[in-house]
Parts: structure tokens; sequence; C-alpha cells
């Protein structure tokens, strides 16, 4: 069986995608933690996981801005462009091939290459998570790190129920990201494929 | 030998105690003083001087003055007194009337005061405000020392009732907040009855987050005293060491804040799904304030997302095997 290597992941992509995974783990669990906390809980007292959950989100927060930065002056900026062009055939063409042709053996509509690194799912869902999800979350929590900064009444309601709001909501949204993100890292030729490829940063394609 | 009965008005009149601009002791007296009191004339006879940071007394046969300054200890807030609990009261309803006369006798002086206990305990007419309780639990907390009584907290000359009372509660807990700052932001005032070493505040507050935040929407003693379910506002003031630190006392589900803070507010004005709705009204405590529809709303999208994730996988796993 042939196997044709694509190098897609430079180092700095592969290091910031290591650091924003394990952080956003990390923000996942302590932002759970606060949310549900319990006045009997235990296992990390609240302050300490409002330390770890402070820590985690600034350092988020500028890898964020390295993410953000290393697009516009390297090359990886282009597979998050002209996402809207024939979106809706493209979408339903790759959500079918995930509900059924995957199942039939069909070839993957849209294969990755070195022009193509996501497929029209991938692309959407990635661009709205890094250019909507990502900078919502990250001024919501800047807002609640400080709370005697922002405004007292927000369209009527308070200002931190608010910023309280969409930090939880955007950031429930990103988790189910982060779930299904992971699930389809396991579609590759071998369930372990493309996470090898973000280890080493060579796509591999078995023909 | 003069007698000195005869000799006592005219030395009264001799040293006639005078306030720096007399004159315009009418204009002191606001409309609102008459609407809440029918003593405010009798009760100026005391604030001539009391009323004023510093007053004259003169000696008409000599012609000589000269300038006190009165006693912060001894000073009355005219407006804090007509807006406070006693804003009704002649000063002569506590106070001895023989301080009408002037220099005040040391007989007088030396007289047992009133205590908040004389007028308020064991009667039926303040029986809702639990006061027996309240002067339980002050003799089993820390301020149980020589010299501390309830004027301490309340200067019965300008207390107001404000968490019963305020529609504010932010306003509330800033004059709640602001009559333990007295004391424990104010050495000179502190010292007078410890001995111990100054508190700084913010130092001593420094492990918690977001401190102004805390101090700004929660009062002292929501950490620093034993939560008593009878009473209105806790007076069962705890020592340092047990003081509460653990956060999710307030932020969890079950906040201590519903115990104390918010206890009375039983018409959960803003509720609109969220636990402990109450509290939005004023501030918004995360783990206390939860949505619940948001939490229903989250637990089905998470069940159905790994839902279809498992489905999926139990599809590859047929096809993986039928191949």
């Amino acid at each position: 069986m042939a196997t044709t290597k694509i190098y897609l992941y430079p180092i700095w992509i592969r290091l910031w995608h290591v650091l924003n995974a394990l952080m956003f783990i990390l923000l996942i669990f302590t932002g759970l933690w606060l949310r549900y906390a319990a006045a009997e809980s235990g296992f990390i007292s609240f302050n300490v996981a409002v330390g770890i959950h402070n820590v985690c989100a600034i350092i988020v927060t500028i890898n964020y801005g390295v993410f953000v930065i290393g697009n516009m002056i390297s090359g990886n900026g282009k597979y998050y462009r002209k996402w809207r062009k024939n979106l809706m055939p493209k979408l339903w063409k790759q959500f079918h091939f995930y509900a059924i042709g995957i199942f039939k053996n069909e070839p993957h509509p849209f294969p990755i290459t070195k022009k193509q690194k996501f497929n029209p799912l991938q692309k959407i869902s990635y661009v709205l998570a890094m250019y909507l999800g990502m900078p919502l979350l990250i001024i919501s929590g800047i807002g609640l790190m400080f709370p005697e900064r922002i405004s007292t009444s927000i369209f009527k309601i308070s200002g931190l129920v608010f910023y309280d709001a969409l930090h939880v909501i955007i950031g429930f949204v990103l988790s189910l990201f982060l779930l299904i993100h992971l699930y389809t890292c396991t579609l590759g030729d071998k369930p372990g494929t493309l996470f090898k490829s973000m280890i080493n940063g060579y796509h591999e394609e078995h023909e | 030998m003069t007698n000195p009965t005869r000799i006592l008005p005219l030395l009264l009149l001799a040293i006639s105690v005078n306030l720096m601009g007399q004159t315009d002791d009418s204009t002191k007296l606001k409309p609102s003083y008459f609407e809440v009191n029918d003593y405010v004339e009798d009760n100026e006879y005391c604030l001539r001087c009391h009323g004023e940071v510093k007053f004259v007394i003169e000696d008409p046969e000599t012609g000589r003055s000269t300038t006190e300054h009165m006693c912060p200890d001894r000073n009355i807030d005219r407006d804090a007194f007509y807006t406070g609990v006693h804003k009704a009261f002649a000063c002569t309803d506590c106070h001895s009337y023989d301080y009408t006369t002037f220099p005040h006798a040391i007989a007088t002086r030396l007289e047992e005061q009133f205590v908040c206990m004389d007028c308020h305990g064991y009667d039926e007419t303040f029986a809702k405000y639990h006061f027996e309780e309240i002067e339980v639990e002050f003799e089993e907390s820390i301020h149980h020392i020589e010299g501390f009584t309830c004027w301490k907290c309340h200067n019965p000359h300008s207390y107001r009732a404000f968490m019963r009372n305020s529609q504010d509660l932010q306003e509330a807990i800033l004059y709640d907040n602001n009559m333990c700052l007295n004391c424990h932001a104010n050495f000179n005032r502190f010292t007078l009855l410890t001995d111990r070493d100054e508190i700084v505040v913010v130092e001593s507050h420094d492990w918690l987050p977001n401190q102004a935040a805390h101090f700004k929407k929660v009062r002292c003693i929501e950490c620093h005293t034993e939560i008593n379910d009878s009473i209105l506002i806790a007076h069962k003031i705890l020592p340092k060491t047990q003081a509460v630190q653990r956060c999710t006392e307030c932020h969890s589900k079950d906040s201590r804040l519903m115990h104390t803070l918010y206890k009375f507010q039983s018409i959960e004005k803003r509720k609109g799904g969220f636990l402990n709705g109450i509290m939005i009204n004023n501030s918004y405590v995360i783990g206390a304030n939860q949505n619940i529809w948001l939490n229903r709303l989250s637990l089905l999208a998470f069940g159905a997302t790994l839902l279809v994730i498992l489905f999926h996988i139990y599809l590859r796993t047929r096809k993986q095997k039928k191949s």
C-alpha cells in the first residue's frame, strides 16, 4: 500500500495546537468546577480553581494572539478563507459522507491536499470557533476577570449576568466543538492517523 | 455671704453658651425635622452646642469669651438624628432633665446611661426584632468585651435600620460595612477598646479574589458571623480564625448568602429561571446563580452529541466487523 505524505502542520501550528488543547481542557474542567461548585466539594478549592482558570485563560489568550498573527504572516491563514463559496452544497456533501458515505467506503468528497487542508465542515466550524467563538470567549472572560470594570447594565440586564451568560454559553459550545473535533479526528484512514499528523506534521494518505 | 442658690441663675446667665453663628440657628432647622419630631425646638437647647463642632462660651460680666471644640463623641449630626431610628425623640427622653443646666453637673454626668435593652428588651412592641436573641448572640460574640456596648456600632443618635427598610441593597451594604470599618479601619477608635495590633483590612483580606467587588457587594458579617435563621442580622461575631474562607460557602447552589444577606427578601423579584434569583437584583455570584434552563439545555445538547457519536462509533465498528 503506497503512502503519500503532505507536510501540512508546521512546528508553530503544532505547538500552538497542543498548548491550546491542554489549556482548553483545564479551562473546561475548572470552569465546570466553578459553575457547579458545591459547598462541600473538596477535590480542589474554589479559589485554586479560579487561579488555574485565570492562568490558563491568560495563556490561551496570548496563544490566540500567536494563532491570529501566525495566520497573518504565514501561509496558514489561507486555509480559513473563502469558506462561504457554495457553502451549503459543500456542507451537505461532507455531512452526507460522514453520515452515510463513510459506511459505504465512498471516496472522501474533499480529500486533503496541500491546497485544501480542511473539508467544508471543518473549515466553517474552525472559522466560527476561532474567529467568532474565541474572541467572544476571551472578551467575556476578561470582563469576568475584572468585574468592577464592566458596565453595570447591558441590554437592560446586569452586566455581570450578560458577560457570564455569554462566557458560559460560548464556553459550552466550544466544549461541544472539542468533543466533536476529537471524534472526527478518529475518522482518518486509521483512528490514530490524524492525531499522528498533529505530532509529526505530516498528513498521511494510504492508497 | 451670698446665697449660692441666688447666684446660680445669674451664673448660668453669665456663662451663657453661644454657638458660632448662633443668630442663624433657625436656618439649621429643616422643615423635615418638624415632620418627624415634636420637640425640635426643645432639642435645640442641647444641639446649640452638641449639634456643632465648636461653640463659644461668653462671660457677660467680663466680656471674655472662648471657643471650645465639641468632642466628636458628644457631637450630634442633626440630619442623621432626625432620620435615625430615634428621630421622634426629645433629648430628655433618654438623657436626664438635669442636662438642661450648663455646665452639666458631675453627678448628672455620672448617671448611668440607658442601654438598648432597657427600652427594647422583653417588650411585646419590639418582639419581632428578637432583641433578646440579639443580646444572647452579642454575649457569645468576640465583641463581648469590657466597654463594648450596642452603641459602639449602633449610634443611637444616627442609627438607621437600613437592612430592614432600605430599597437599595447596595446602600444598605455600604452602611453596614461602614459600621465595622468605623473601628476596624480607624486604629484610634479601635485601640480604645482593645490592645490588639492594628488590623489592615485590605491586607488581611488579600487572599480574597476581586476584593473590591466583594467589599462592595456583601457585608463583613456575611463571613464573620454565625448564621442565625431567626434574627435578621446575625450578631455573633466570630474570631477571625472561624471566619468563612471557603469560597463555595457562597459560590454554590446552596449559597450562604441566601441565609444571610438575602434572608428576608422572600419575594424573588427577578427569578427568571435562576437559582437564588434574588441575588441577581444586586450582584451576580458565580456558582450560586445558575440558570436552570441553561443547565437543562446544556445537558440535553451534550447528551445528544454524545449519543450521535456513540451511534457513529457503533456503525463504524459494525462495518469494520463485516469487512
